[in-house]
């Protein structure tokens, strides 16, 4: 009941205010959703982007299952635990071809699949095309800087760095 | 003495079935204030009855600004789908006694539209979308003299998309669609998938190309909220899954 009165009586006093404002010709503008379907609405793009993007993300997540799930556990939990992480251990995998193709492998995947996440993020919750836009543009420049650095890293690796 | 007073009380409550419900209805009139507001109505109603007669007794007897569209009020014509206790569904088909009437109920017009007034809701975007997967048949060659004959597999391959009413129930159920009008929907998909796997029908191939597209069956995020909203029982987010099959098996 109270909740009842308070909103008849918030409603009454809202439409004494608009009173002077609104009326049945200068009615108020009506809310619109956000980027609205009209005719002129572009019809196909062409173009097989956001398929490949689609399957990319189903494939890579299969497969970074696993080297995540065994990076974690390698790093981690076996052979005692995060405690034996050093420059030394580091050191020590990056001399196997194998570890360093794993690495490679698991940084530009997870980077692609995590960056195309947050681009179909942006591109479903970001309404403004600027906001779009910028958000875009500060997520590929981060995701391009990282992959372009641990590649770097990985292959330029020198043990005796001092 | 017993017997007879508990007759009386059965008597009674066969005599008055009605209960007092309260509707919490989502206003909003252009010409009157730019604010969407809730209005509460309290009306005696058989909570066997509709949501729809509800919206009728406060039309009819309360309030007759109240505003909303409904046509054959039997659940076919889809006019009257809207946001019934924070869900999708037709008026016509929600029976009161479901919806724990002793709360009020929450009537809202159905999200990611313009709302015109009161409930009623600007549906041309959403068939503008049904309009470019174009839903109709195409075919090629001369027309055959008689019927175009399908076999009965055939035919039950589309059959749970044929059952769409163009309520709009599962589009404006979909979170992507309430952020981003430009998604086609699953109501434009699911018609498409009615054309697409239709053996009787030669423009598959081009209604794909069109769901290929940026703002096609990729941005679906199968939060099955459509196949949950679907008063028709369609497996709304199968259909739209099926097309992507389509998809993906047709370019590897």
């Amino acid at each position: 009941m109270t909740t009842n009165q308070t909103e008849s009586a918030t409603s009454g006093a809202v439409a004494v205010d608009e009173v002077t404002l609104y009326d049945v010709d200068n009615p108020a503008p009506v809310i619109e959703p956000p980027r609205k379907r009209t005719r002129k609405t572009p019809k196909s793009t062409r173009g097989n982007f956001e398929l490949a993007a689609w399957l990319f993300m189903r494939l890579s997540g299969v497969v970074l299952v696993v080297l995540v799930i065994g990076h974690l556990l390698i790093q981690l939990v076996l052979d005692g635990g995060v405690s034996k992480i050093g420059f030394a251990f580091v050191a020590g995998r990056w001399a196997s071809p194998f570890w360093q193709t794993w690495d490679l492998v698991m940084l530009w995947l997870a980077m692609l699949h995590g960056a195309n996440g947050l681009r179909t993020v942006i591109n479903d919750y970001a309404e403004r095309p600027n906001t779009r836009l910028w958000l875009k543009g500060l997520l590929y420049t981060a995701t391009v800087f990282t992959i372009l650095l641990g590649t770097l890293v990985i292959f330029t690796f020198d043990p005796n760095i001092r | 003495m017993a017997t007879p007073v508990l007759d009386k009380v059965e008597a009674d409550s066969a005599a008055s079935p009605y209960i007092t419900a309260t509707f919490r209805i989502r206003r909003f009139n252009p010409e009157v204030s730019d604010a969407a507001v809730w209005e509460d109505f309290t009306v005696e109603i058989d909570p066997k009855e509709r949501v729809l007669d509800a919206l009728h007794k406060i039309k009819w007897e309360l309030d007759g600004t109240l505003t909303f569209r409904r046509s054959c009020a039997h659940g076919i014509c889809g006019s009257d789908a809207m946001r019934i206790n924070g869900r999708n569904r037709l008026a016509c088909k929600t029976l009161i006694k479901d919806l724990s009437p002793e709360k009020p109920i929450t009537v809202e017009p159905i999200k990611g539209l313009t709302v015109l007034k009161d409930l009623i809701v600007d549906m041309e975007p959403f068939f503008q979308a049904y309009r470019d997967v174009m839903p109709f048949l195409v075919t090629e060659g001369n027309e055959p003299t008689r019927e175009r004959l399908q076999s009965a597999e055939d035919r039950e391959r589309f059959d749970d998309t044929t059952k769409c009413i163009l309520c709009a129930a599962c589009t404006s159920s979909c979170p992507v669609f309430w952020n981003d009008g430009q998604y086609f929907g699953p109501a434009a998909i699911v018609n498409a998938h009615r054309f697409i796997f239709d053996s009787r029908d030669e423009a598959g191939e081009q209604r794909l190309e069109i769901l290929n597209d940026k703002d096609g069956v990729w941005r679906c995020r199968t939060t099955f909220n459509c196949t949950d909203a679907c008063p028709r029982g369609i497996e709304v987010t199968k259909a739209i899954a099926e097309v992507k099959k389509a998809l993906i098996t047709r370019r590897y």
